[in-house]
């Protein structure tokens, strides 16, 4: 170790002492930039949310007034969070087990052995692209190829699985599955990375073992490969199911929550009291809720987290 | 024997078809913006469509480079990516030093509220941000910006570099010890050094974060001079008509950093996290 001895030795004795002292303070020192920034950052917004969404005329206007939980009952009453609730479940529903199946897939093609490893390696670069891509990015790509005489449609009427032109992002039965697939293919990625990592852990005497029992590749992945990836797939498809219902950038830049409020997201639904109706109390209340469904989600998280380890 | 081999040879064929169907799904897209992006606008939606151009042109780009304003949105976004990445590193290598090497009555809590913050909705932080923003005098600025991004780009580097610091065997601090060396001395002098494959894929991770970050660029900053990539490509869209080949080329351009730190960071990240301390 080259570098200590070029430490300046003082006396062991007071050196000794003094780490003694600093060594019980040390920690708090190293965690304390960490812990002002939640703290004021994390902490004091989410006593301010809870706060606000428990009032009237907060942020905008000057004379806060306490209204207790009227807000909450007002969401949780109103036919459009419905609608928001219902259709964020079915977007992060469907992308979420898209993106397990997709990206289980990818994985286990590129973890193939009957290909070389350069092949595999532009293969794995070609199937990351998507994950490297900005929200707004992927969301003007999109819209330019979803576009009514746009790409997808001239592919689709061509091959005749359409008979006309779709305005995907536009037409009310179309958008929400049009902004599922679109998410579907901004996500996979992250899937397929870490169950490629996954894969590769798996320690290859057990195939070998599964092998000489006359396993066959169907059984050795039903009982082995599953098994063995569970955990992997436990906490992605977790953190997965919070960051989707988390949703804002890509809806709001494709669809703005519409055509008649049939993409309005639980995200969208509390940007829009805020922002368009400037309702900051209600807008703090629906805000509240959020943080509540992904505090639940979060919880298993944590337990998954800790079972892995 | 050969029955085998040709068997052999039909699964490498069929897995072969299998990604080449795979990369037209992930690939396809990427290939459509690029060539786009070097249409004349007027040729975006010709029929039937064409993904070579038939008239090649550097139009988008051009427009884009020549406008002060675009160009703008990029140095902003690299400026505030850049600090968050700085800044985030700093702070994330001091507590995950904490949190690797010593015992502390507080670490418990501490790390389950770091773990737990990660799925507190940035929805639900816009509306205090947005408050506290304004309050602190911060709107409308880069430290704005920065500061906030730092919360949600914190608790992933924590985890990431305390898990690194974890791999790093504890005789490194005891070597320093014996020496006479406080604390300070080994995370700077020792762990750090070694640390460096860990700290750069933490830092590309943050660095993408803060350079992808659409919602608060959006609500905590108002004038055109301070807004952020994917903020400018969304008020392209805004502008008269569609300029479809300069949303294209801003895109483009717009994933060059990421594509460059991740074609650098594959090749760093494989090396890195596996091979450690010990034979340095």
């Amino acid at each position: 170790m080259s570098v200590g001895t070029t430490v300046t030795e003082p006396t062991a004795r007071s050196a000794g002492k003094r780490s003694q002292i600093s060594g019980k303070l040390a920690p708090y020192g190293y965690v304390s930039p960490t812990v002002i920034l939640m703290v004021v950052l994390m902490l004091i917004p989410i006593v301010m949310v809870l706060g606000y969404s428990l009032m009237d005329n907060v942020i905008m206007k000057q004379n806060p007034q306490f209204v207790g939980f009227a807000h909450y009952v007002d969401i949780l009453t109103s036919d459009s969070f419905h609608g928001a609730v219902w259709n964020t479940l079915l977007f992060t529903g469907a992308s979420v087990i898209a993106h397990l199946v997709i990206g289980l897939i990818f994985a286990l093609l590129l973890n193939t052995d009957l290909l070389g490893n350069r092949t595999k390696a532009l293969f794995r670069m070609i199937y990351i692209l998507p994950w490297l891509f900005t929200v707004a990015i992927i969301a003007i790509l999109w819209r330019l190829l979803l576009a009514p005489n746009g790409v997808v449609n001239y592919l689709l009427t061509a091959s005749h699985l359409i008979g006309s032109q779709i305005a995907w992002l536009a037409e009310p039965q179309y958008a929400l599955f049009a902004v599922t697939f679109i998410n579907i293919w901004s996500g996979y990625p992250f899937y397929m990375t870490s169950l490629l990592a996954g894969l590769q852990g798996i320690p290859t005497d057990l195939f070998e073992a599964a092998k000489v029992d006359g396993a066959n590749p169907l059984q050795r992945f039903v009982f082995i490969t599953l098994p063995q990836l569970r955990p992997i797939v436990i906490s992605m498809a977790l953190l997965d199911f919070i960051w989707t219902t988390q949703q804002f950038a890509l809806i709001w830049m494709t669809t703005g929550g519409g055509p008649l409020n049939t993409t309005e997201m639980l995200s969208t639904f509390t940007y829009k009291l805020a922002f368009s109706r400037y309702q900051f109390a209600s807008a703090s209340a629906s805000a509240a809720i959020v943080l509540a469904i992904s505090l639940v989600l979060a919880i298993f998280y944590v337990r998954a987290q800790k079972a892995r380890d | 024997m050969t029955a085998r081999r040709q068997q052999r040879f039909l699964a490498r064929a069929g897995v072969l078809v299998l990604l080449v169907i795979g990369s037209l799904y992930a690939g396809l897209p990427v290939l459509w913006m690029i060539s786009s992006s070097f249409k004349p606008n007027t040729d975006i939606f010709e029929y039937p469509p064409k993904l070579i151009p038939g008239v090649a042109t550097l139009a988008g780009y051009a427009t884009i480079f020549t406008d002060p304003t675009k160009v703008r949105f990029f140095l902003n976004s690299y400026f505030v990516s850049l600090t968050v990445t700085l800044l985030t590193l700093l702070v994330a290598i001091l507590a995950s030093f904490a949190f690797s090497r010593y015992e502390f009555p507080l670490k418990r809590v501490l790390n389950v509220m770091i773990i737990g913050v990660q799925a507190v909705p940035p929805i639900t932080l816009l509306i205090p941000y947005f408050g506290l923003v304004v309050f602190l005098g911060l709107y409308n600025t880069y430290q704005g910006l920065i500061l906030t991004y730092m919360v949600f780009t914190l608790p992933y580097a924590i985890i990431m570099m305390t898990g690194y610091f974890n791999t790093l065997p504890r005789e490194l601090d005891e070597a320093v010890k014996v020496d006479g060396g406080g604390s300070w001395t080994t995370l700077w002098k020792i762990l750090v050094p070694i640390s460096i494959p860990g700290i750069v894929s933490v830092g590309i991770y943050t660095f993408m974060i803060a350079w992808n970050e659409y919602l608060f660029a959006l609500t905590l900053t108002k004038t055109v001079e301070m807004r952020t990539v994917p903020i400018g490509i969304q008020l392209l869209m805004g502008q008269h008509s569609y300029e479809w080949n300069e949303m294209m080329a801003m895109s483009v351009l717009g994933c060059i950093p990421v594509l460059v730190l991740f074609l650098f960071f594959q090749r760093y990240f494989i090396g890195g996290m596996t091979a450690g301390s010990v034979k340095n």
